[in-house]
């Protein structure tokens, strides 16, 4: 009961501050895109082209999948770095499944979706009951799956029938269906975080856990939630690339870079790294952004050296935009920070977790706590 | 909150609505012929009937003009291009894999170089190149811009893998334009032609061969792989170890991801075990780490396997142990372009363009060390770009566009 | 391990033997007791392990990955991570290649500018995430990239070549015609050094300052801490060690770009195997540098073992998890244990001879494994939420 009364009562304050990170991210988006159709233009390009954006949407798809279930994990302050080879695992299981032949389809997903929950479910509980920081714990699930991948893959393997690879290579006018379906996803998971029980428990147990505990929240749960819907969602983004590539590999997840990828982009989508705070929209623009960065590059043929370099100074400009004006708003409270940055401590009474940066998720959990 | 929701919700609703009212199949996307759906489990590296091919391929001497070995052919099989040819200058679109590898930077150096002639021959106006990093989809990706965007008149395709890249190159093959595709290739066969070196396992072979002549049974082989799951190098490993099998010779395989630490520690761990008779590489970078894992340990030197790589050819020198460099040939990044300008006047080209590819053996190590004298380390001997433009003062400052 | 470390008949033998096992099984006394395990295990799968040679080759082999793993430990003990330490040490191995050359006479000034660089890198991550309020993960996330990709732009990918072996002695060489161990290579005095700095440092109250920045930024604030210098030296301290580790690997594999990658990773890995807890405010540096000798001790056991090269990955994600877990689960059941009985048991008696034992511990760094460890007396830990 308490729970139920205590867990929303955060959201309402934070509504207008949630607003604000996704303006910030939205005129980011619309400065890249700007500054990307300006540099198109000196070349005798045109950025809004249907070919042009189609590429971009298609950039956004897969790490949109695999960002969205990110941003799941993020906020209830954990992280998941084995996405990648779930990514490739699923993509395996689903070309391998399907065989070339149409029937095989819904069983393939299926059986695709299932692996992943329990992977996931796997990391949920090595974090939430044995207590491994998600950073190690999805580190070390990811090593196992890239060893079972490398032992029993040498390449890429499986069929994937017309049917299926329709999903990759259609698009409705200049969009993309996968990029639909990213889309469609997201609005799911923006549901599930606004609107269910669970969804506002991972805010609470992102915010602080202590404080999510003592409100009689089963702090586990969501955490385990989350990791199991990151994984399916990465799983999603393995069907997509299946899909794609006509056949599954062992290497395409890492390929993409999805895992720190998906977590700079849920950064710059404007969620808490140490979690509590953040949303879905932010995330899709965050993804946005690399989307059009790398479009105008690739576009511009830069060398793909320095597109690194660029992407490395985006990332960072990019959070530093977003973070400096949350600062300059918020320096109530307490002392020359404006922060009262609690050290928690886990479930046991044993471990501070979430010491963190000062003066973001603090007030948070003053309010939590008021 | 509520409201976001009802926005977004009402967009979803409107691009759903969209989709019914006009749901459209890209026109560039049409079913696949027949021959491209028979991709089934590839976990067996080993074929023997390429085995077969590429070990008969090694002994014919190639066809073509001397001195240019880029131009060479083997068991050519020609096609008529008549269709293709016309006049003018063209514009090339060149979707590569990556350029994250010293092999490939100094094929891709090499590549410009030639497009530089071919501009001044007014051959080729432009070449716009996207590189894909290494990834999959980021290359189906560009392959499809190329298609949409581009205004290209041939495709050049370096594949990022074999079989995931097949259905986009039969889009690109669908617009009618020619495609070139070279190095890795594709399962289908709707590419112009499709440039190559002999193989991995024309590599395996030679390695194995040689380290089985220079070796007794029994004897000890360490081989350093780079990464799992990649065709040409899983070739030459499948081709070695099967004869390393034959022979009786003992062979342990470690990936090391190129990284000369990684390297050091395998050999000398191996080391500490029990000798080690020779070293088989699936590639030369980190070569010279290997070696020195031997002197560090005060073993004696093994027989060994590198690459043409320039740091294992001066090693080799320097050290004066028993190798052999085998090549997989870095000069085929001229030949993409040339195929262009010939198949635009109309000349005709071999369907699979088999370029030779043959190891530098001891008694050739002086005239190639000679021939690259002050080239970097990561420079591969046989790059085959001596009368091009640039020549030496782009290689050697490795000035990668 | 434990029965040759503890032999000592000494008044109390049984007592201390029974505070030695639980402090071996404790949370912090885990990667110890991991490390004994798997050496022995190497030692039984190939005795010459055991030889003094050999084991100095060991340490030798580690030393880079431990001088990272003590960088990374003051920047996660002061609650941040450092992504960018790889590209850091890739970097360098680079400038070294290309800048050194075969001219012996540039070692020196190279080196000095390598150091200079490695402090800007750092600084200016310490800066980014001080004053812009950056999460260090995104900073040092975007360093990586930038670094890696501007080193290899530079370079075209591929350095020119190895430097002048003198430079590389540094990495290669060392001491030669000792009795016993033959030859003392440079990079294990050198870990030996960075080391006795490291712990050092840590005693000192800057050291014990960034402890306490990570524990709790706001009352380190309070108490009158320059909090961004603070956060900014941990993230110099961690590229200078990256630095550090570069010169040897220099020496040790040569120039390659792949020199380097995913040192992140194993540095964090190595940082909290040894105890080190994410998010900051404990752990204790030694065993840190503990954990990276049992990681490479795990790679080396394997490599002995003939582990299909496939499986290792999969081996090692699994021993860190279990490790993990269980300094996270003992640590837990520790913890309640002893809030339920007012007096403490084995662990908590550790503190009070604390300081001077430590600092016996402390004057030995140059041991191989400091296996024998009288206890993880972080005081200024065990004092924390245990009320």
């Amino acid at each position: 009961m308490s729970a139920a009364s205590a867990a929303p009562r955060p959201a309402r304050p934070r509504r207008r501050r949630r607003l604000d990170a996704s303006l910030i991210v939205g005129i980011a988006l619309v400065a890249v895109i700007v500054i990307g159709a300006v540099l198109l233009a000196t070349i005798g390009r045109n950025f809004f082209s249907a070919g042009n954006i189609r590429d971009i949407l298609t950039g956004m798809s897969v790490l949109g999948f695999v960002a969205i279930g990110q941003t799941l994990v993020i906020l209830c302050a954990s992280l998941d770095l084995s996405v990648p080879y779930v990514v490739s695992l699923s993509s395996l299981i689903a070309a391998d499944i399907m065989a070339g032949n149409p029937a095989n389809i819904p069983m393939a997903v299926l059986v695709v979706l299932v692996v992943a929950a329990l992977i996931g479910l796997a990391n949920g509980l090595i974090v939430s009951k044995l207590k491994v920081n998600g950073f190690i714990a999805t580190l070390g699930t990811g090593l196992i799956i890239k060893g079972y991948l490398d032992t029993n893959y040498q390449g890429t393997s499986g069929s994937v029938p017309w049917d299926f690879q329709l999903i990759g290579a259609t698009g409705v006018g200049p969009i993309p269906v996968s990029t639909l379906l990213m889309l469609f996803v997201a609005l799911l998971a923006a549901l599930f975080l606004a609107r269910t029980r669970t969804g506002h428990r991972i805010y609470a147990v992102g915010g602080d856990e202590q404080v999510a505990r003592l409100s009689g929240i089963r702090t586990a749960r969501p955490v385990i939630v989350a990791h199991v819907l990151c994984s399916i969602s990465a799983a999603l983004a393995g069907l997509l690339l299946a899909s794609r590539l006509g056949v599954g590999s062992p290497t395409v997840g890492t390929q993409g870079g999805y895992d720190l990828l998906s977590i700079a982009a849920v950064v710059l989508g404007g969620t808490l790294l140490m979690g509590g705070r953040g949303s879905i929209w932010g995330t899709i623009g965050g993804v946005a952004i690399f989307a059009v960065v790398d479009n105008v590059m690739s576009v511009l043929q830069v060398n793909p050296f320095l597109k690194d370099v660029v992407r490395g100074v985006v990332i960072v400009a990019a959070v530093a935009v977003y973070t400096s004006r949350q600062v300059d708003r918020r320096r109530p409270r307490f002392g020359p920070r404006g922060s009262v940055s609690q050290a928690t401590d886990a479930p046991g009474g044993s471990d501070s977790t979430g010491t963190g940066r000062p003066g973001e998720t603090s007030s948070d959990r003053e309010e939590v706590r008021a | 909150m509520r409201r976001r929701f009802t926005v977004a919700s009402a967009m979803v609703g409107a691009l759903a609505l969209i989709a019914l009212a006009g749901c459209t199949t890209d026109p560039n996307v049409s079913a696949p012929s027949e021959e491209a759906a028979e991709t089934e489990e590839a976990v067996e590296w080993f074929d023997q009937e390429l085995f077969d091919k590429q070990d008969a391929e090694r002994d014919v001497v190639p066809e073509g003009p001397e001195g240019q070995p880029w131009l060479q052919t083997i068991n050519a099989e020609l096609v008529d291009t008549a269709q293709y040819a016309s006049q003018g200058a063209k514009k090339a679109c060149f979707a590569n894999a990556s350029i994250s590898n010293p092999w490939r930077q100094t094929g891709w150096i090499t590549m410009n170089e030639q497009l530089k002639v071919l501009q001044e021959a007014g051959a080729i106006s432009e070449m716009e190149t996207r590189d894909a990093q290494d990834s999959d989809d980021t290359q189906i990706a560009d392959i499809d811009y190329f298609i949409n965007e581009g205004n290209c008149d041939v495709f050049i395709i370096s594949p990022n893998s074999t079989a995931a890249m097949t259905p986009a190159v039969e889009r690109a093959c669908d617009t009618g334009k020619p495609v070139i595709v070279f190095d890795r290739g594709v399962e289908t066969d709707c590419p112009v032609t499709f440039i190559h070196p002999i193989g991995g396992f024309a590599w395996g072979i030679d390695t194995a061969e040689f380290l089985i002549d220079e070796l007794e049974e029994g004897d000890k082989v360490v081989a350093l792989r780079i990464l799992p799951g990649v065709d040409v190098l899983e070739q030459r490993w499948a081709a070695a170890e099967k004869l390393f099998d034959e022979a009786g010779i003992e062979a342990v395989d470690y990936f090391t991801g190129a990284d000369p630490a990684e390297i050091k520690k395998i050999i000398s761990d191996e080391l500490a075990k029990g000798d080690v008779q020779g070293v088989w590489m699936d590639a030369g970078d980190g070569a010279v780490a290997a070696i020195e894992a031997f002197e560090d340990a005060g073993a004696d030197y093994p027989v060994m396997t590198g690459e043409d790589e320039m740091s294992f050819l001066r090693k080799w020198k320097e050290t004066g142990l028993t190798g052999l460099a085998p090549v997989y040939s870095n000069f085929q990044w001229r030949t993409p372009l040339l195929a262009a300008q010939m198949i635009f006047a109309g000349q005709q080209v071999p369907k699979e363009w088999v370029l030779p590819q043959s190891p530098i053996t001891a008694e050739e190590v002086d005239q190639y060390l000679a021939l690259n004298e002050g080239m970097p380390d990561g420079h591969y001997a046989k790059f085959g770009g001596e009368d091009l433009p640039g020549y030496p003062q782009v290689w050697e400052d490795r000035i990668i566009p | 391990m434990t029965a040759t470390t503890t032999t000592p008949t000494q008044p109390g033998f049984g007592e201390r033997l029974a505070a030695f096992g639980r402090i071996l099984i404790s949370p912090r006394g885990a990667v110890f007791l991991l490390l004994a395990i798997l050496l022995v295990a190497i030692t039984v799968l190939n005795p010459s392990f055991a030889e003094p040679d050999q084991l100095v080759r060991f340490i030798q082999r580690v030393a880079p990955i431990a001088i990272v793993a003590i960088g990374q430990y003051f920047v996660i003990v002061g609650g941040e991570f450092d992504l960018s330490m790889g590209s850091v040490v890739t970097a360098q191995v680079v400038i070294a290649g290309n800048l050194i050359g075969q001219d012996a006479s540039l070692a020196l000034p190279v080196t000095a500018l390598m150091l200079a660089f490695g402090a800007l890198v750092g600084l200016v991550n310490g800066l980014v995430v001080s004053f812009l309020r950056v999460p260090s993960f995104i900073v040092t996330l975007g360093m990586m990239l930038a670094l890696l990709g501007g080193v290899l732009y530079w370079t075209g990918g591929a350095a020119t070549g190895n430097p002048a072996d003198e430079f590389r002695e540094l990495g290669r060489g060392g001491i030669r015609d000792l009795p016993v161990i033959g030859i003392l290579p440079w990079a294990v005095v050198i870990l030996a050094v960075v080391l006795a700095l490291a712990i050092w440092f840590s005693k000192r109250p800057f050291g014990r300052t960034i402890i306490a920045l990570g524990d709790n930024p706001v009352t380190a604030a309070y108490s009158g801490t320059r909090t961004w210098w603070v956060k900014t030296s941990t993230f110099i301290l961690s590229s200078l060690s990256a630095t550090v580790a570069g010169i040897l690997l220099v020496g040790y594999a040569g120039v390659h770009p792949s020199v380097g990658r995913g040192y992140e990773f194993t540095a964090i890995t190595a940082v909290v195997l040894g105890g080190v807890v994410l998010g900051g405010g404990r752990g204790w540096v030694v065993a840190a540098v503990a954990g990276a000798f049992a990681l490479e001790a795990l790679f080396t056991l394997l490599n002995f073992a003939g582990v299909p090269s496939t499986y290792r990955d999969a081996v090692q994600g699994v021993i860190i998890i279990l490790a993990v877990a269980y300094a996270a689960t003992t640590f837990r059941a520790r913890r309640k244990g002893r809030a339920l009985e007012a007096s403490p048991a084995g662990p908590e008696q550790a503190p009070e001879p604390g300081p001077d034992e430590a600092k016996e511990t402390v004057a030995d760094p140059a041991s191989a494994r400091p296996a024998h460890i009288p206890s993880t007396q972080r005081d200024d830990n065990d004092t924390k939420g245990g009320s």
